[in-house]
């Protein structure tokens, strides 16, 4: 039969004109239908009303030096404040002799996040390299071994107290959380009832009433005589709280599983830690990763709460650089400063989620 | 042969349970010897399923003694460790785990419960895959596969941990029906291999291949229970006639 037809000519039918290429896709992402045109030239509009001045604001008629605040008033951002203040927002009280260490303990928590990207790393390497990093992270930041002069809490300030509040709340506080979700549902009352109670307790409560008891009302339950570092207080109290909020994520996960897989588990004679680590955690968690890293983000962020105790995070820092006389008014120039860095850091920690929860969620595609 | 080869493996005493004040068993007495095949069968909510699971204690009876191989069931953790070890179960939803893959779905208990090496676990999870027919797949996922294959993994997943008795929960009621036959190929040349099995099912021909005894169960009782050949060909009961000419009526 494909003899008969093939000198037989048929109509030969191109694609649609600019169904593809740049034209094609502005066709059909942009320009589809009445409406979402005039939503593209709305967008557009206001992209070329906003944008330029940002620019113009942010790099030509920016001051990138100069030798006081006065000098540095202009139509533009005053970059110069910045270069001045750069060291004190990142490091604030730290000994000016010693800066290297704040800036090698930054460095050696972009190493552990680095670490943690890494696919060979995973599991009991990761773990012991996270352990390193810590230890040398508090080594660092203390000294008094080595040549390094001794450095007290109290003068921990800046990016590397927030990174050490954020990251330290969040590696112990993860596991209190997964216990207190796992208690919550325990078969035993005593221990559902103190979770349930614990979790309710906490959540109930504004973050900034624990660290003010944390700080100024513990002390005055201890015998006299008697003192905990201001800095371990207050990441005490953000490890009880991160702990209550990532246990009700923990059990939303918890939920989630079928009934059918504890029954799996039970029936191959599995007890209840190893099913529990095994089959039911993995699988909780992995369904919950986006929560997770919501209230990560968020704990993150809550850091800055310590101003209130008087601890020194990056943010409070930055306020206090422009208290300076010398330099005023630079508001805008230093939140924008410290809002990158807090972006960055929370940016990169829901792509790291994304790239977490396609790697657990293998399983699951078909 | 010994006298422990002839006591039964499964021993149900006087087994009564209630779900509040629902009385899902009435006294159950059973006897399964070692390599005898039981298949139970009655209308849905007549109390089957609940009274295989109570053999490994995924439900709790709450009168009467459950011995298995010899155990007696108690609320004793250890007890019932032990009793799961030796009992596999099979169930309608398949219940593998979805975030391993097969072959880890076939290794975990051979190496967390029995403590197995790994190199050993392999073997024998592939060994067992080439029985059920599906070696090929043991690097997929579960989500993979289909329902058919899934229930071969589950059968498979079971017997890794070289259990003394099989349970199984309806196991075809959750396939298209072309996939039923594969489930029923590899059981019943489990049942050939002397296999105890305890099987809750509406596969009647399976049931009059391989069963030495069948149980028809009807609101919590047993109401009769007779080898296939009487079973199905002259039941006494009403209740069973009954249900026969509702089941074998197409």
């Amino acid at each position: 039969m494909a003899d008969i037809t093939q000198d037989l000519p048929i109509a030969v039918e191109g694609p649609p004109p600019h169904s593809s290429g740049v034209f094609g896709w502005l066709r059909a992402n942009l320009f589809n239908s009445v409406f979402n045109s005039i939503l593209t030239l709305l967008c557009a509009a206001l992209l070329a009303f906003a944008i330029p001045p940002v620019i113009r604001w942010g790099l030509i008629d920016a001051i990138w030096s100069a030798p006081n605040g006065q000098a540095c008033h202009g139509a533009g951002a005053c970059w110069a404040f910045i270069g001045e203040k750069f060291r004190f927002i990142l490091f604030g009280f730290f000994p000016v002799a010693e800066t290297w260490r704040p800036i090698a303990v930054v460095v050696v928590f972009l190493l552990m996040i680095l670490a943690a990207c890494d696919r060979r790393l995973r599991g009991r390497r990761l773990a012991m390299v996270w352990i390193v990093g810590l230890c040398a992270v508090f080594a660092l930041m203390r000294g008094g071994f080595l040549g390094m002069s001794r450095v007290e809490t109290e003068q921990w300030s800046g990016l590397p107290l927030t990174l050490i509040l954020a990251i330290v709340s969040m590696l112990f506080g993860f596991p209190f959380g997964v216990l207190l979700g796992l208690g919550r549902r325990s078969r035993l009352p005593a221990v559902r009832v103190i979770c349930i109670g614990y979790i309710e307790l906490v959540r109930g409560v504004p973050l900034i009433t624990m660290l003010f008891m944390a700080s100024l009302m513990l002390p005055l339950f201890l015998p006299a005589g008697m003192t905990i570092d201001k800095l371990l207080r207050a990441e005490v109290a953000f490890i009880l709280f991160a702990g209550a909020y990532l246990a009700e994520v923990v059990r939303g996960g918890l939920q989630a599983i079928p009934r059918g897989q504890v029954e799996a588990a039970d029936a191959l004679g599995l007890s209840y830690v190893q099913r529990t680590r095994l089959i039911v955690l993995p699988q909780a968690l992995a369904m919950v990763i986006p929560p997770l890293v919501n209230t990560f983000i968020g704990i993150f962020k809550a850091t800055a709460l310590v101003i209130i105790i008087s601890l020194f995070d990056l943010l409070t820092t930055a306020e206090t650089a422009l208290s300076d006389v010398n330099w005023q008014g630079f508001y805008v120039e230093a939140y924008v400063f410290v809002g990158v860095i807090y972006w960055s850091f929370c940016f990169f920690m829901s792509r790291y989620s994304q790239l977490l929860e396609r790697e657990f969620n293998r399983g699951r595609r078909r | 042969m010994s006298e422990s080869a002839s006591a039964p493996m499964i021993e149900l005493q006087s087994v009564h349970k209630w779900y509040g004040d629902f009385h899902v068993l009435r006294d159950i007495n059973l006897q399964v010897g070692k390599g005898e095949k039981v298949v139970v069968c009655g209308p849905s909510g007549s109390g089957k399923s609940t009274m295989i699971r109570c053999i490994n204690r995924l439900e709790e009876h709450q009168q009467g003694r459950i011995l298995v191989a010899g155990i007696e069931l108690t609320a004793d953790v250890k007890n019932i460790e032990a009793i799961r070890r030796e009992v596999g179960m099979v169930f309608q939803q398949f219940n593998l785990f979805p975030h391993l893959t097969v072959l880890q779905n076939l290794m975990l208990a051979p190496i967390w419960v029995r403590k197995t090496p790994k190199r050993e676990a392999e073997e024998t999870a592939r060994y067992y895959l080439e029985r059920v027919r599906i070696p090929d797949q043991a690097d997929k996922y579960p989500g993979q596969l289909s329902g058919g294959q899934q229930q071969r993994v589950a059968i498979a997943r079971s017997l890794c941990m070289k259990p003394e008795i099989m349970l199984f929960d309806e196991p075809t009621s959750a396939l298209d029906p072309e996939m039923i036959k594969e489930v029923l190929d590899v059981m019943i040349q489990l049942a050939e291999e002397g296999m105890t099995m305890v099987c809750v099912t509406h596969e009647m021909g399976f049931a009059r291949t391989v069963a030495d005894m069948m149980v028809f169960m009807d609101r919590g009782e047993v109401v009769e229970r007779a080898p296939p050949k009487d079973f199905f060909a002259s039941p006494k009961n009403d209740r069973t006639k009954a249900f026969l000419s509702q089941i074998l009526a197409h």
